[in-house]
C-alpha cells in the first residue's frame, strides 16, 4: 500500500467520523420502529399492504416533523410466516436493535409467539390485525376490532336476516378455535343453532368433502373464518358446485380482499362488520386512498390490516406526543387518563384504558353477485367493551393473559 | 340412497384426482429417475400461471392449460440441461439443489408478479342429485387423472421410447452400451415429469387461488403418493393412489379434514415401515 493511498484513507475517515459528529449534532437520535409483517409466504398478499401502510404513515410523519422532533426510522423485518422466525427477528429488534416500539404480526400464532418476548422487557408492542380478542396484556395496544364489535353485530344481523342454523368453517388454530367459540357463544344467546363446525388445517386447498359436509346439514347461512390463500379455494370450490349459501365472516373483504381475488360471483352474498374496507366513501376515507395509491399505485386493495398499521403509527406518535415520553410507562397513564385518541381516516378512535384495545366504528357490508360492496348498517362507534366487563383492567393489573369465553379470569 | 352412493364416488374420485395428478409427474422424477426434485411444486405453479396469463390474454381455457403444460416441460427439459443433469449420482445434493431453486423462483415470482393474482373463475357447471349439488368440473378433474396414467401406460408400456426409458432407469451403463442415448433419455424423461406437473397446475389453476407458493399445497400429497406407491409408475402411483383415496374419504366425510389428514398420513408411516419398497415391491413381484 502506498503512502498517498493511506493519506486518502485517513482523509476519508475522518471525513467520516466529521460527517457522524456533524449528524448527531444537527439532531436527535431517530425514534426506531420495529416492524414484523409477512412479506413473503403464504400471507405475503396480506402483509404487503401492512407494510405499505407502516411506509405511508412513517413518510407522512416524518415530512410533518417527526415525532416530538424525531424522525422515524422504520425497521422492517420479514418473518415469512414462520412463528419462529417471528421469535427470533422479534428477539433481535427488541434486544440489538433496541427499537422504541415494536409493531406487527398477522396471524394470532404469530402474535402469541412474540408476546412472551415482548413481556421481558419495557417496549410497547402494538398488534394492527381484527383478532379473536381477550388479550389482557398491558405491554400490547391492539388496533383492530375484535369479537364485541364484528361478532356481536354479525351474528345477529345473519340470524335475523338468513335464520338460526349456522355452519362453521375455521382454521385450525387459535384465531379459529376462538372465533368459533364466540360464534358458539353468541348463537346460544340468540337462540341458534351450529350445525356443523369444520376446522381446516392450514394450507388445505380441496373442500369437495367440506361443500357436501354443508349441504347434508342444511344450514340457513355460514360462518367462514377459514384462513390464508389456500384455505380461500373454497370460495371459488363451493361457487362452482352452485353451493349457494349467506356467509358471514370476520376477515373476508376486507381483510383477504377475495372478492378483488376471485372471479366474481364466487364472494356473492358474503357480509361482515369492518371498522375500515376500501369502499368507505367519505371525504377523510377518499382523502386517504389518494394518498396511498398516489405512493403504492399497484396496491390490488387497501385491506383493514394495512389501514390499522397506518393508524398504529399515528396512535404511537399521540401517544408519545402527550406522555412527552418514548417510555411504555409515560404511555400508559395517557392510556389510562382515556385521552389516547386519534383522527383516523374512519373517524376518532380511541384506546380503552382497562383493555389497551381501539374503539372503532363499524360498519355492515354485503357483496353483491358482480361483486360490488354494499353498507348495509352503520352501527356507529363501538368500545372494546368485553375485557373490561369480564374483569381485565390494565390500569390495575396487568394479567399478561388471552381471555375467551370458556376462560375468564379467576376471581381474585 | 343413490345419491349417497354418488357422493361418495364423487368424493373418492375427488381425493385420487387431486393425488394422481399431484403425483404422476414426481412419480417418473422421483420413482423412476431417483432424483428428488423439491421444485415440482414450482412446476405446478408454473403451470397454474401460464394458464391465467394465457386465459386472460383471451385463450380458451382447454387450450391454455395444454400450453401451460408444454410450458413447464421445456421449463423442466431446460432445468435439467442445466442443473439436475450434474446430480444423477447425487440425489442428496440434487434435493439442496432443486429445493434451491424452488426458493429462487417462489421470490422471484413474488417479485416480479406480485403477491396474488385475480383467479380465473372455475368454467360453468353444476348438477344435482338428492340434496347435493356438485361442480362438473371435478369430474373433468378425475377424467384428466384417469387419461394421465393411461398415457403413461401407454407411453412407457407400449412405445420404443418407453422401453429404452425403462432400461436406462434400471441400469445406465448397460443400456448406454447398447446405444441408447441415455443422456437424451433422462431429458425427455424429465421434461415429461415436469410437463405432468405443469398439467396438474394447469387444471388446478381456475379452482384456486394464485399464490407463489402455491405448490407447496400439492407437494406433501405427490411425494407421500410416490413413496408409498414405489419406483413402479403404473403399478405403484396408481394403488397408492387409490388407496391414499378411501383412506381420506372415508376419514373426510366422517371426521373431518383434520383427522382426514392425520389418517392419511399415518397410513402412510405405517406402509413405509411395513413395505419400505413401497406397494408396488408386492403388486410386481405378485406379478411376476
Amino acid at each position: 500500500m502506498n503512502s498517498g493511498r493511506i493519506v486518502g484513507m485517513a482523509l476519508l475517515g475522518a471525513m467520516l467520523g466529521i460527517a457522524a459528529i456533524d449528524s448527531a449534532q444537527a439532531a436527535e437520535p431517530p425514534l426506531k420502529v420495529g416492524l414484523l409483517e409477512d412479506v413473503s409466504g403464504d400471507l405475503a398478499f396480506m402483509g404487503m399492504p401492512k407494510l405499505h401502510g407502516s411506509q405511508l404513515a412513517v413518510e407522512e410523519i416524518n415530512k410533518s416533523g417527526g415525532i416530538l422532533g424525531r424522525q422515524i426510522e422504520l425497521i422492517h423485518l420479514d418473518p415469512q410466516g414462520d412463528n419462529a422466525r417471528y421469535q427470533e427477528f422479534g428477539r433481535r429488534l427488541l434486544n440489538r436493535d433496541k427499537v422504541d416500539v415494536l409493531i406487527g404480526g398477522i396471524t394470532s400464532a404469530s402474535r402469541e409467539a412474540l408476546r412472551p418476548i415482548v413481556d421481558r422487557t419495557t417496549t410497547p408492542y402494538f398488534y394492527t390485525n381484527q383478532y379473536e380478542g381477550g388479550v389482557c396484556d398491558a405491554s400490547m395496544v391492539s388496533m383492530g376490532a375484535v369479537p364485541e364489535q364484528q361478532f356481536s353485530t354479525l351474528i345477529p344481523w345473519m340470524v335475523q336476516k338468513f335464520g338460526k342454523k349456522v355452519y362453521v368453517i375455521a382454521a385450525d388454530y387459535n384465531f379459529g378455535q376462538i372465533s368459533a367459540e364466540w360464534n358458539r357463544k353468541i348463537m346460544k344467546d340468540l337462540g341458534g343453532e351450529v350445525v356443523g363446525e369444520e376446522f381446516i388445517p392450514l394450507g388445505v386447498s380441496q373442500f369437495a368433502q367440506t361443500i357436501q359436509n354443508i349441504q347434508k346439514a342444511k344450514p340457513d347461512w355460514l360462518l367462514t373464518i377459514n384462513v390464508g390463500a389456500a384455505q380461500d379455494s373454497f370460495f371459488e370450490q363451493a361457487a362452482a358446485a352452485n353451493l349457494n349459501l349467506p356467509m358471514g365472516s370476520s376477515i373476508k373483504i376486507m381483510l383477504g380482499f377475495e372478492h378483488k381475488r376471485f372471479k366474481p360471483p364466487a364472494l356473492n352474498n358474503m357480509h361482515a362488520t369492518a371498522n375500515w374496507f376500501e369502499e368507505i366513501d367519505t371525504p377523510e376515507a377518499n382523502d386517504f386512498k389518494k394518498r396511498w395509491h398516489a405512493k403504492f399505485p399497484d396496491e390490488l386493495y387497501i385491506n383493514d390490516m394495512g389501514y390499522n398499521a397506518y393508524n398504529a403509527l399515528y396512535m404511537y406518535k399521540a401517544l408519545v406526543e402527550k406522555a412527552k415520553s418514548t417510555k411504555l410507562e409515560d404511555m400508559r397513564k395517557v392510556i389510562a387518563s382515556g385521552d389516547a385518541c386519534i383522527d383516523a381516516p374512519e373517524g376518532k378512535v380511541c384506546i380503552d384504558p382497562k383493555s389497551q384495545h381501539t374503539s372503532h366504528r363499524m360498519r355492515l357490508i354485503s357483496v353483491g353477485p358482480k361483486h360490488e360492496v354494499t353498507v348495509e348498517k352503520d352501527y356507529g362507534t363501538i368500545q372494546p367493551y368485553w375485557l373490561g366487563e369480564i374483569g381485565c383492567d390494565l390500569t390495575k393489573k396487568n394479567d399478561k393473559d388471552q381471555y375467551t369465553p370458556s376462560h375468564l379470569p379467576s376471581k381474585s | 340412497m343413490s345419491a349417497e352412493l354418488f357422493s361418495v364416488f364423487y368424493q373418492f374420485a375427488d381425493v385420487f384426482a387431486f393425488l394422481i395428478l399431484s403425483a404422476a409427474g414426481l412419480a417418473i422424477v422421483f420413482g423412476m429417475m431417483g432424483v428428488i426434485n423439491m421444485a415440482h411444486g414450482e412446476f405446478i405453479m408454473c403451470g397454474a400461471y401460464v394458464t391465467v396469463g394465457l386465459v386472460n390474454l383471451g385463450v380458451p381455457l382447454p387450450i391454455a392449460q395444454i400450453l401451460a403444460a408444454l410450458t413447464a416441460g421445456i421449463i423442466g427439459m431446460i432445468v435439467e440441461l442445466l442443473i439436475v443433469r450434474r446430480f444423477y449420482k447425487r440425489p442428496l445434493d440434487s434435493l439442496l439443489a432443486t429445493w434451491g431453486l424452488s426458493l429462487i423462483v417462489t421470490q422471484s415470482m413474488l417479485l416480479i408478479v406480485g403477491s396474488a393474482v385475480r383467479g380465473i373463475g372455475t368454467p360453468e357447471g353444476s348438477f344435482a342429485i338428492g340434496g347435493y349439488t356438485f361442480s362438473t368440473y371435478r369430474l373433468v378433474l378425475f377424467g384428466a387423472a384417469v387419461a394421465v396414467l393411461a398415457g403413461l401406460y401407454i407411453i412407457f408400456m407400449k412405445t420404443r421410447f418407453g422401453v429404452i426409458a425403462r432400461a436406462t432407469m434400471q441400469n445406465a451403463a448397460m443400456a448406454k452400451a447398447l446405444g441408447a442415448r441415455t443422456g437424451r433419455i433422462y431429458s425427455i424423461s424429465f421434461g415429461i415429469g415436469t410437463a405432468l406437473a405443469g398439467l396438474c397446475g394447469a387444471l388446478y389453476a381456475p379452482t384456486m387461488t394464485l399464490i407463489p407458493t402455491m405448490g407447496a399445497t400439492f407437494v406433501v400429497e405427490s411425494f407421500v403418493t410416490v413413496v408409498i406407491g414405489g419406483a413402479n409408475v403404473l403399478l405403484g402411483t396408481a394403488p397408492a393412489a387409490v388407496f391414499l383415496a378411501m383412506i381420506r374419504m372415508a376419514l373426510n366425510a366422517s371426521y373431518g379434514q383434520i383427522i382426514g389428514q392425520i389418517g392419511m398420513l399415518f397410513a402412510v408411516i405405517l406402509i413405509i415401515r411395513v413395505l419400505p419398497e413401497g406397494l408396488s415391491s408386492v403388486l410386481v413381484r405378485r406379478g411376476r
